[in-house]
């Protein structure tokens, strides 16, 4: 049978940053899929080597922004472990609370983008409406929506008052009871189903060998969550990571949105066990060794390799983003599908294309 | 603190198809340009959430055995490497010829990242 080129993005109703993918077609079926990447490539970690290390916090920020805080959290653990910094408590449960409103909002918006991806125009806008209470918590706490800028190396450079404490469990018990049903639509519309259910299958074989990360192997049988690696305050909380075990966009999708529930859980016992006292250490003299970090972002694994001279600027950042790792598994999905399924596949795997090129 | 056990450009190949036989999972590859000391390669592997790390060392120039047919994971940081550090792979599963990131493909020495130092010898007094 002949094949047929068809050029998927870089713009595409489903894709909010530019991904384009060469789909190799013999009539309906995805055969290969082969990855263009390049539209929004922007050097950052060319910009490390040019400068100051406490400069570069608000330079990763700008790696994702629907991330940010977790970028700035795994650089800024990398400095510290160089310069042997102990972050205090406080600034440890700070972090945990951050980064888990990060990732409720972030899994929110990917829901809320995935429901519109099959068409499901009320659900997304439903999210969307919940996703907003987290976005306001942001603003309140740190005076930003999305890049909230709250780590400097050596802990967090703001504090959230008591009375604002309590703000955010009441907000969160609504976002809570607000979830529950869209949920339940979500997880058992026969329609949505129909559109995730056996697509875009990874098995756990495949997911481990690809190198996939986040939900996308969680999803696949894997409870694997660097936040099990105890850094910040993760080591004094109780959770288990979330795992499924279909490996398929439906799959990917309950992970997420049980995470979502995880996240409440998570920032409600960082509530409970905030321990009083300072925010930041002082920060002396400059970095010097080589160190890596890991930590979980909504994606999955981020991990930074960081290499200091003793001088202000680091000699190498490398960033290793979830997205970057789960484009081959999204690769090895695609071929024998048909091509009405490859939105929902490439959209299942949460792709970030900002994190992945840098 | 970080510890990587070096590794030769003969040895990475082998090394690379002894550790997805014992179960770890490819995490990426890190170039790292140390100037006068050359060129490291450090990769990086999971399993069981703890990691190990290889360094290679090498030369501007020199050859290095791409891992992509044992780790398909690597295509894309082994491509990458390519346009932003000018570096050479042999047996790309996926080679995109320095155009992964770059519209053309050009001079490896003209890489972003690659870095170009001249020394002038001085002459000695005398």
């Amino acid at each position: 049978m002949a094949k047929t080129l068809i050029p998927f993005g870089p713009q595409h109703p489903v894709l909010p940053e530019p991904l384009h993918l060469k789909l190799v077609m013999e009539d309906e079926i995805v055969v290969e899929a082969i990855p263009a990447l390049g539209y929004i490539h922007r050097g950052l970690e060319g910009l490390a080597t040019r400068r100051d290390f406490n400069q570069m916090v608000y330079v990763v920020e700008r790696v994702c922004g629907i991330c940010s805080c977790i970028h700035a959290m795994c650089y800024c653990q990398a400095i510290e472990g160089l310069m042997g910094l102990k972050v205090p408590p406080r600034a440890q449960y700070l972090r945990v609370i951050w980064s888990e409103l990060h990732r409720m909002h972030s899994h929110l918006l990917w829901l809320g983008l995935f429901a519109d991806g099959f068409g499901f125009e009320s659900l997304f806008m439903a999210l969307w409406r919940v996703r907003e209470r987290i976005m306001d918590i942001n603003e309140a706490t740190a005076g930003n929506r999305v890049i909230i800028s709250t780590n400097i190396v050596g802990g967090v450079r703001t504090d959230i008052n008591t009375g604002y404490l309590q703000e955010i469990l009441r907000t969160l018990k609504t976002v809570e009871a607000e979830l529950k049903p869209l949920y339940d639509t979500m997880m058992n519309d026969y329609t949505v189903k129909l559109r995730t259910v056996g697509k875009g299958v990874l098995t756990k074989e495949q997911a481990w060998q690809l190198g996939a990360g986040g939900p996308t192997l969680r999803g696949s049988g894997w409870a694997h969550d660097m936040r099990t690696l105890g850094y910040e305050a993760f080591h004094e909380l109780d959770f288990e990571p979330v795992v499924e075990t279909d490996g398929d966009a439906y799959a990917r999708t309950k992970v997420r949105f049980r995470e979502v529930f995880q996240s409440i859980d998570l920032v409600r016992q960082a509530i409970a066990k905030l321990p009083d006292g300072i925010l930041a250490v002082p920060v002396k003299g400059n970095p010097t060794g080589e160190i890596t970090t890991r930590v979980e972002q909504p994606r999955g694994e981020l991990f930074y390799y960081v290499y200091c001279n003793g001088t202000p600027n680091p000699e190498r950042v490398r960033i290793r983003t979830p997205t970057f790792a789960n484009i081959p598994p999204l690769l090895a999905m695609l071929p024998g599908v048909e091509l009405a399924d490859v939105p929902v596949i490439v959209l299942s795997i949460d792709p970030c294309i900002s994190c992945t090129e840098r | 603190m970080f510890e990587a056990q070096d590794i030769t450009l003969e040895a990475v190949h082998t090394t690379a198809q002894k550790m997805m036989h014992d179960g770890w999972r490819f995490v990426t590859q890190t170039a790292v340009d140390r100037g006068e000391e050359g060129m490291q390669l450090l990769y990086h592997y999971d399993r069981d959430e703890e990691m190990q790390h290889f360094r290679l060392k090498f030369q501007k120039g020199d050859v290095i055995p791409s891992i992509s047919d044992v780790y398909f994971a690597a295509l894309l940081v082994e491509n990458e490497n390519r346009d932003l550090l000018g570096l050479t792979y042999q047996g790309l599963v996926l080679d995109f010829n320095r155009t992964l990131y770059l519209e053309e493909a050009g001079d490896p020495m003209q890489a972003p990242f690659c870095k170009i130092s001249t020394f002038t010898k001085m002459e000695s007094e005398g």
